[in-house]
């Protein structure tokens, strides 16, 4: 019991590791595109865009990141810092996976599934 | 420009820290300075307190993770209830009076807050049964995770896991229906009706508030609710500032967290209260 118990402890060290490292540089990759977005920002003193408006569909946030629009790579950089959590999620289904605990593989592939339902509900309603 | 910049960098320090400390959005801290103080409109100040949520819960939990306190079993297990949760509420938007809900949870986070006081007068934080939870141990719930201002492991356990399943479908289907991040009732489900410490039910919090606010954050990227010249220097300061957080936190013993939490839980709760009553101040 006691033995089971530890390599439990371990395998889960291992596993939170893993996806420690993974998210570290989702979140590092989406602060430094917000800080070159912002840096460009306040140094052009320009958003790129006329008046208040904001790019917020997807192709216009492309274009605009390649034409070094700083809106455009601001938003890039918070679409990044929203698609973590998601991202967290699916590394967990993979270190479950690793670990072969089947059970919280179906329990974490369930909550992403929910989470797809919820992005579709809130995309079409 | 450079001015809302910094102002904003700085209030997402605070925000970060706070947040990550206490396994709470910085919904909370964030709403009332940019609408009161800045006299941002409501829509862009609920957008940018989803980013501050999605940004403590990310910016904490790699810290949690590496240090291994969080319980990624529990978080995962309850984050059913809340994705659910979330689902139902956003689409009883309109059908359910909210008055109810902030009746409801107003109730529940004073108790919590008054529990609370009782935890901290017996002085007792973990919860070791002689005959373990049934279902915690089915669903391997129970963990363990290392102290630092103790210096040691502390395992636990958990029970009630129906109730703080209960407690976390209705934290989701209040941050569907009310907007709000709804970390308070998380750290609630798990430390009140669950018994986890309050560390590690801290740090799960804080995971999946991000996880919860991801779905909903799409909808306000999409529909403009973000402002990047508000949003982005927050986001920042908010990582940053939730990085530090977490490090205090772990260095703090779980008492202190606790007396910095009731007041301010109790105040949430009578804030909510008063909302269902129909009081504004």
């Amino acid at each position: 019991m006691a033995d089971k118990q530890t390599a439990t402890s371990k395998e889960m060290l291992q596993v939170e590791s893993v996806i420690g490292r993974i998210l570290q540089v989702g979140v590092i990759f989406s602060a430094i595109v917000m800080a070159i977005g912002l840096g460009l920002f306040l140094i052009t003193g320009k958003s790129g865009y006329p008046g208040t408006m904001v790019p917020r569909q997807m192709g216009l946030i492309l274009q605009g990141t390649w034409q070094l629009k700083p809106y455009a790579i601001m938003m890039l950089g918070v679409y990044c810092l929203i698609l973590t959590p998601v991202l967290r999620v699916v590394v967990s289904i993979y270190a479950f996976y690793k670990e072969r605990d089947h059970l919280y593989v179906a329990i974490t592939t369930l909550v992403l599934f929910i989470l797809m339902v919820a992005l579709f509900i809130g995309v079409h309603g | 420009m450079m001015q809302t910049a910094l102002l904003m960098l700085g209030v997402g320090i605070f925000a970060g820290i706070a947040g990550s400390i206490l396994g709470i959005g910085g919904g909370m801290i964030i709403t009332p300075i940019l609408t009161l103080g800045m006299g941002l409109n409501i829509k862009y100040a609920i957008g940018a307190s989803i980013i501050a949520v999605i940004a403590t819960s990310s910016g904490a939990t790699i810290a949690y993770l590496r240090d291994n306190v969080l319980n990624l079993r529990v978080a995962m297990f309850l984050e059913i209830a809340t994705t659910i949760g979330a689902i139902v509420g956003a689409l009883l938007t309109g059908i359910l009076d909210p008055k109810y809900l902030y009746l409801l949870f107003g109730c529940l986070l004073v108790f919590s807050g008054w529990n609370m006081v009782r935890k901290l007068r017996r002085g007792q934080e973990v919860l070791q049964r002689v005959e373990p939870d049934k279902i915690a141990a089915k669903l391997k719930l129970n963990g363990s995770y290392y102290d630092k201002a103790e210096m040691k492991d502390i395992d636990y356990q958990v029970e009630n896991i129906p109730a703080g399943f209960s407690v976390m479908f209705g934290a989701g289907v209040a941050s569907g229906l009310l907007g709000i991040g709804s970390g308070a009732f998380k750290v609630m489900a798990m430390d009140t009706f669950m018994k986890m410490p309050l560390k590690p039910s801290s740090s799960t919090s804080n995971l999946m508030m991000g996880v919860t606010a991801a779905a909903s954050a799409t909808v306000y990227f999409f529909n403009g609710a973000i402002l990047p010249g508000i949003a982005v220097p927050m986001a920042l300061g908010i990582l940053g500032g939730a990085v530090v957080g977490s490090r205090i936190m772990q260095v703090l013993p779980a008492k202190w967290i606790r007396i910095v939490f009731i007041p301010v839980i109790l105040y949430i709760g009578l804030q909510m209260l008063f909302k269902g009553l129909g009081v504004h101040f």
